[in-house]
């Protein structure tokens, strides 16, 4: 083994994540934990409980000044003007060729403020890609040091947070967020997720994270809270269809491809990548992203070939058992004429081909 | 963790327990342990070759793919059709119930060359 060549980083929930005996992985450069208890329960306790996430790895980017509005919306795909004081949108971030450069959230803070949420890996580059365009009368900061997340996810995640904050949880609508406190300290206390479950994403301050984690435990106690690591994030937010930036979204991958048209906005006007897409459409696609169950034994993972009548058509983005349904599900990108529900297709699971059918999506939709 | 002494084990995390010329293998706690959820087990066949130090089927953890390497040579003679339906046992009972498969042994010699269980708890580093 030689030594990385940059220390991995860690969040200010570290020490707590050793405290409860979570394994920890290298997860894009961060020392994370990407389980505790064992992931099939964490994922089962979110979907019938409440489950805490430490996502303080995520990086935050502020937009602030007269034209903060004008630069996100000249580099994120969704129109940020529709957007009120204290609404959120999932937005695209893309090169001039159409490709993602991520996936983010725009949280409109103030007319003339907006704070972004993007992917840990990407944080960097997202914050050099929007200051690069940035030719308004705004600034640009990455603020992710600024900043330590904490998820609280699934069906009991309102009464455990509730607990702590003076703020009126139920009154948040989903994708809308409320500047208050939690446990007393300043927090940005936002209804978004990545699990399909109901739940809230706070931003609080690094140094407060630990106290802040304990008494959410202390509080969800009651209603059967757990931590729960990356793994179970994982597998949650493929049932529900959520992308994961290198998976089903990359580089070579645009929105149309990605079944994420619904989050580019063509008529709101100009913004990096929109001429390039304009240009995919009219020429029409040539794949895209689709479902798929699998009906033989196997499991159908991460980057495995996809087979049709006996030939290569396409690859798993991301694949593996989901445990609220136990089947082994995942998603696939397949030539647009065969990225049709019903599809026989083969997954080649260790050079042998596994059945498998193309299914529609979410897997899993929580019941309202 | 205690391992059994009556069987010899492999760096890959395999155990063998050899009686007569029958070979029965498995999978060690630690190995289970390492990853995690079990959800799928991939065994050969009856009738299969299994050869010293090659691939012979895979175990499937949520998150992970962990290939299985034959401890010892010799020709499958029975598979645990347990683990076809309750891959969950190797999780509870790696040891015991869950054992993966039997080989009649062609070369026995392979076995004693194998870790024993004071120095594979040694190598596993289990707590």
């Amino acid at each position: 083994m030689t030594a990385p060549a940059t220390p991995l980083r860690k969040t200010p929930l570290n020490a707590t994540h050793r405290r409860l005996g979570a394994k920890m992985v290298d997860f894009g450069g961060w020392d994370m934990p990407v389980q505790y208890s064992g992931l099939l329960d964490e994922h089962r306790n979110v979907r019938t409980a409440v489950g805490l996430f430490d996502v303080s790895h995520m990086g935050e980017i502020e937009v602030t000044g007269t034209e903060a509005l004008q630069l996100v919306n000249y580099v994120a795909t969704n129109d940020a003007s529709k957007l009120s004081v204290g609404q959120a949108q999932y937005s695209g971030l893309l090169y001039e060729h159409g490709g993602f450069a991520d996936d983010i959230l725009v949280h409109k803070v103030a007319d003339d403020h907006y704070f972004l949420c993007v992917n840990a890996s990407n944080q960097d580059k997202d914050y050099d890609h929007i200051a690069s365009h940035n030719t308004f009368d705004c600034t640009v900061e990455n603020a992710g040091g600024r900043y330590a997340q904490i998820a609280v996810q699934g069906p009991r995640g309102l009464d455990t947070l509730q607990k702590l904050t003076p703020v009126a949880l139920a009154e948040i609508p989903y994708y809308h967020f409320k500047d208050g406190t939690v446990s007393g300290a300043p927090a940005r206390i936002a209804r978004t997720g990545y699990t399909g479950e109901d739940g809230f994403e706070i931003y609080i301050a690094p140094e407060e994270a630990p106290r802040i984690w304990d008494e959410l435990m202390a509080a969800g106690a009651e209603f059967g809270i757990k931590p729960a690591g990356l793994g179970a994030r994982n597998t949650l937010r493929l049932e529900a269809k959520m992308a994961l930036y290198g998976h089903e979204i990359g580089a070579s991958i645009t929105p149309w491809e990605a079944d994420l048209a619904w989050m580019v906005k063509l008529k709101k006007g100009d913004f990096v990548g929109r001429d390039a897409l304009i240009k995919a459409k009219d020429a029409g696609l040539s794949r895209k992203l689709i479902g798929f169950e699998m009906v033989g034994r196997g499991i159908g993972r991460d980057g495995y070939e996809v087979h049709l009548k006996g030939a290569p058509a396409g690859w798993v983005t991301s694949g593996g058992p989901a445990p609220t349904l136990n089947k082994n599900i995942g998603l696939c990108y397949l030539p647009l004429a065969d990225a049709e529900i019903g599809r026989a297709i083969h997954v080649m699971v260790r050079n042998q081909p596994v059945e498998a059918v193309t299914v529609p999506t979410p897997f899993y939709k929580r019941a309202k | 963790m205690t391992y059994p002494e009556k069987f010899r084990y492999t760096k890959e995390h395999e155990w063998v327990l050899a009686e007569g010329d029958t070979g029965t293998i498995g999978i060690s706690f630690h190995a289970q342990k390492e990853l995690g959820d079990i959800v799928y087990v991939d065994l050969p066949k009856v009738g299969a070759m299994a050869e010293k130090g090659k691939t012979i089927g895979s175990v499937e953890s949520v998150k992970a793919v962990s290939d299985i390497f034959a401890p010892v040579s010799g020709e499958v003679i029975a598979v645990n059709e347990l683990l076809t339906t309750s891959p969950e046992k190797l999780n509870e009972d790696p040891h015991g119930a869950a054992w993966l498969f039997k080989v009649k042994l062609s070369a026995p010699d392979e076995v004693a060359g194998l870790m024993s269980a004071a120095d594979y708890a040694g190598y596993a580093g289990d707590e």
